[in-house]
């Protein structure tokens, strides 16, 4: 049973119904508020798996169904609904994801007194989500991408009475602001240089051959090609939506929020926008490879970002001590694989391990609110401990979804996917500096897992709210419990013995290879794994923690280092004294030229009158008292001449207005009706 | 003659009853009844136009007539709701006596 490409606008519009219904819910309906919101997702899921279908059978094509919006003069602005596997592969995995998400949300939002407010904003973010991903418009990707960004706002500020929530929430709209302002700036000269901001369109969208040929076959100062100037500025939007360095400061704060709302930006919704763009427009990204003079290539600058952020977001997320913090800074890291998957052009790749990402993500940060639901809101790891005795189930499906992000081989979806994306990486010629990157993240995406693992879970209780903890409800597990089966069977779809999502996303039949394709890599990244989990054994699980106050056994071993690492590389701090002190500055010297040059110019022209007057009586009087009394005395006089004319009887005006209508046809009559 | 001709010598006639009315009468009530008379002349020729004009396709005429005769209404309805409270404030509806808000 397929869904049709001309039924795809069913799909975001179900979850809108249930965000408008929430929207106008009063506070006490919270059951009618989540029940929409979950049964329209549950619909959502449907009509997905439907034109999941309805792709598989036709994998090459892009189906598309365009529409005018309005007219423009002698133009028109379309939108339309795109369905491909990218397309059809996203919407499943939104709304599926999403859909746990909301039943997790059931019991985790049990006792907050605006539970409506909640699901209707959840709705309203997975609605954005669903029509970023079945937009064949840009322009239309861009509105939902906006709609996603103002639900996360909405939602990081959900508990707005606390001052930090409120300030990430500030704080998360404008970073990735920054990197929306780039997005519509190449969306606009996109639109200026090929005429229509379709994706496909029959042979006439912007990302079909005809329009990229006119892209790359354009020049700007520096033989910078016109494609790689557009393909940089929609970048930047990802970079900002996907947490990349240098705008990644705003996830971790993004941890403020509810933690299914955590979940749900950091898996299936926010930061998955910007990788999914990227493999949307990637071939306008990739226009400018085949131009063999062009001094720089997108997708290598792409591909630099991702590997730096990789290895930059592994590095901080070892020396967190909030659990969600950690969770935070390894999706940064693992965006930043993503993105340099598709920087190395390996675009399938990096939706494979969005896909498994997305579940196995979901997975640990639902595991991490049904921690802190059980501990009371304790979310630092010092004062947890001792819970795998109390929260069994809580624990094993926490314990599945970090050996999938640390790439425990061969059961674990994670490994595959990063496997993709490293060997991806290696086959790259411009450079070996990525793999490089990419490995040594590796290493310590296996160690802070194992760090938080034994944080956690291992040792003693240290606070009193652990020691309490006892299993959270079935309607919190039960999601868990899923999510931990995707993350160990979604590998299966895309290993290299059986290349089917990668077929699919592509559209050509990719013959199967052998499993252990690239062995001494696999070798080298299997060794790196049990490095890392080795080291974190050895430093963590071997000697627990005793209590909250003891240190860090990598603080003592490395004081500034591990100082550093926990202030965050001082990033927020760099921010504050460049960019925060720049616009200060600027502010000052405008204020500096307001203050002494305009200022300074009407004083002195105040001086120069004062300086007439003190030459003599007789310059004062009749030069500068005469003057200003004139000009005063004929303002006067034209204000109550005008004020004569208001008389305030309504026949006067009406016969003005009369007597103006016979002249205006009259001139009208008179120039020839024209 | 033709019909077209007579139709808009007719609201031509009209137009200029009313703007007479709206312009002369004291009586603010009256003046309401002239604007109305000049709004049905514009009615007249819309519909004179989209019968006997050259165009004679859709059914442009009677939608913008329809759309008239909504304005109209509202119109209608906020012109006598002054008209009352005028009334409440001077105790007649004589337009030349309203001046009060003369600046």
């Amino acid at each position: 049973m397929g869904l049709p490409v001309q039924h795809l606008w069913l799909i975001p519009a179900l979850p809108l119904l249930a965000a408008v219904t929430g929207a106008f819910t009063p506070r006490r309906g919270r059951a009618l508020a989540a029940g929409a919101a979950i049964a329209a997702l549950a619909g959502a899921l449907l009509l997905a798996g439907g034109a999941l279908a309805t792709a598989l059978a036709a994998p090459a094509v892009h189906a598309t169904a365009n529409f005018a919006w309005f007219d423009l003069g002698v133009g028109q602005v379309r939108l339309g609904w795109l369905l491909d596997p990218l397309t059809a592969v996203m919407l499943v995995m939104v709304a599926a994801i999403g859909l746990l998400i909301f039943i997790f949300s059931l019991g985790y939002m049990r006792d907050d007194p605006n539970a409506a407010r909640f699901f209707c904003f959840l709705s309203l973010f997975a609605a954005g989500m669903l029509g970023l991903v079945a937009a064949n418009s840009l322009l239309q990707l861009f509105g939902c991408w906006e709609t996603v960004g103002l639900a996360s706002y909405l939602l990081i500020g959900f508990w707005f009475q606390r001052p930090a929530a409120a300030a990430a929430a500030k704080k998360a709209f404008l970073v990735t602001r920054l990197g929306d302002l780039a997005l519509l700036l190449g969306l606009l000269w996109l639109h200026d240089a090929s005429g229509t901001l379709l994706c496909y369109d029959g042979g006439a969208g912007c990302l079909e051959p005809a329009a990229l040929a006119g892209l790359t076959g354009r020049t700007l100062a520096g033989g910078l090609l016109l494609s790689t100037a557009i393909s940089l500025l929609v970048f930047g939007g990802a970079i900002g939506k996907s947490g990349q360095f240098p705008l990644h400061v705003w996830l971790p704060d993004a941890m403020e929020g509810p933690t299914p709302v955590s979940a749900l930006i950091h898996a299936a919704t926010m930061v998955a926008a910007g990788v999914f763009l990227l493999a949307r427009v990637h071939p306008l990204l990739a226009a400018d490879q085949a131009a063999a003079g062009a001094p720089l290539h997108a997708l290598t600058v792409v591909a630099g970002v991702g590997a730096l952020t990789a290895v930059l977001g592994a590095v901080l997320a070892v020396a967190q001590h909030d659990i969600k913090r950690v969770l935070a800074y390894s999706t940064i890291s693992q965006l930043g694989y993503m993105t340099l998957a598709v920087g190395v052009g390996a675009w399938t790749a990096a939706i494979f391990h969005l896909l498994t990402h997305a579940c196995f993500k979901a997975l640990l940060f639902l595991g991490a609110g049904s921690v802190i639901h059980a501990a009371h809101h304790e979310q630092d790891i010092r004062r947890l401990g001792g819970l795998a005795a109390r929260m069994r189930w809580t624990a094993a499906t926490f314990a599945v979804g970090a050996m999938a992000l640390a790439g425990v081989p061969f059961l674990f979806a994670g490994f595959w996917s990063k496997e993709a994306v490293l060997h991806a990486a290696a086959g790259w010629p411009v450079s070996g500096l990525p793999l490089v990157l990419g490995l040594a993240g590796v290493a310590l995406t296996a160690f802070y897992m194992t760090r938080l693992m034994a944080e956690v879970f291992g040792g003693r209780a240290r606070s009193p709210e652990a020691g309490h903890a006892h299993e959270s409800p079935a309607v919190m597990t039960a999601p868990l419990v899923l999510l931990a089966a995707g993350a160990v069977l979604l590998g299966f779809i895309g290993t290299p013995a059986w290349p089917g999502l990668q077929s699919a996303l592509t559209g050509a039949k990719l013959a199967p290879r052998p499993l252990l394709e690239g062995g001494s890599l696999m070798a080298a990244s299997v060794l790196l794994v049990a490095a890392g989990i080795g080291a974190g054994w050895w430093a963590y699980f071997r000697r627990p923690r005793r209590d909250a106050a003891q240190r860090d056994p990598l603080a003592a071993a490395a004081p500034a280092l591990w100082r550093a690492l926990a202030n965050r590389l001082s990033m927020d701090e760099a921010y504050a004294a460049t960019v925060g002190r720049l616009t200060f500055w600027l502010a000052a010297l405008a204020d500096g030229f307001d203050r002494w040059v305009w200022g300074g110019a009407v004083r002195s022209v105040a001086a120069l009158a004062e300086f007439a007057g003190g030459l003599g009586r007789q310059t004062d009087e009749d030069g500068l008292n005469a003057g200003f009394d004139g000009v005063s005395e004929r303002l006067r006089e034209s204000g109550r001449a005008y004020s004569r004319r208001q008389t305030g009887e309504a026949h006067g005006y009406l016969r003005a207005l009369a007597v103006a209508f016979v002249v205006l046809v009259v001139l009208l009559i008179w120039g020839g009706g024209r | 003659m033709n019909p077209l001709t007579l139709c808009l010598l007719f609201s031509g006639a009209l137009f200029a009853v009313g703007l007479a009315g709206a312009l002369c009468r004291g009586n603010a009530i009256l003046v309401l009844l002239g604007i109305e008379l000049m709004l049905n002349a514009a009615n007249l020729n819309f519909i004179a136009f989209w019968r006997y004009g050259p165009s004679g396709a859709g059914a442009a005429g009677p939608v913008f007539v329809l759309f008239a005769l909504a304005v109209a209404a509202a119109e209608a309805a906020v012109g006598l709701a002054l008209v009352i409270a005028v009334y409440r404030h001077q105790r007649n509806v004589r337009v030349a006596e309203a001046v009060r808000l003369k600046g």
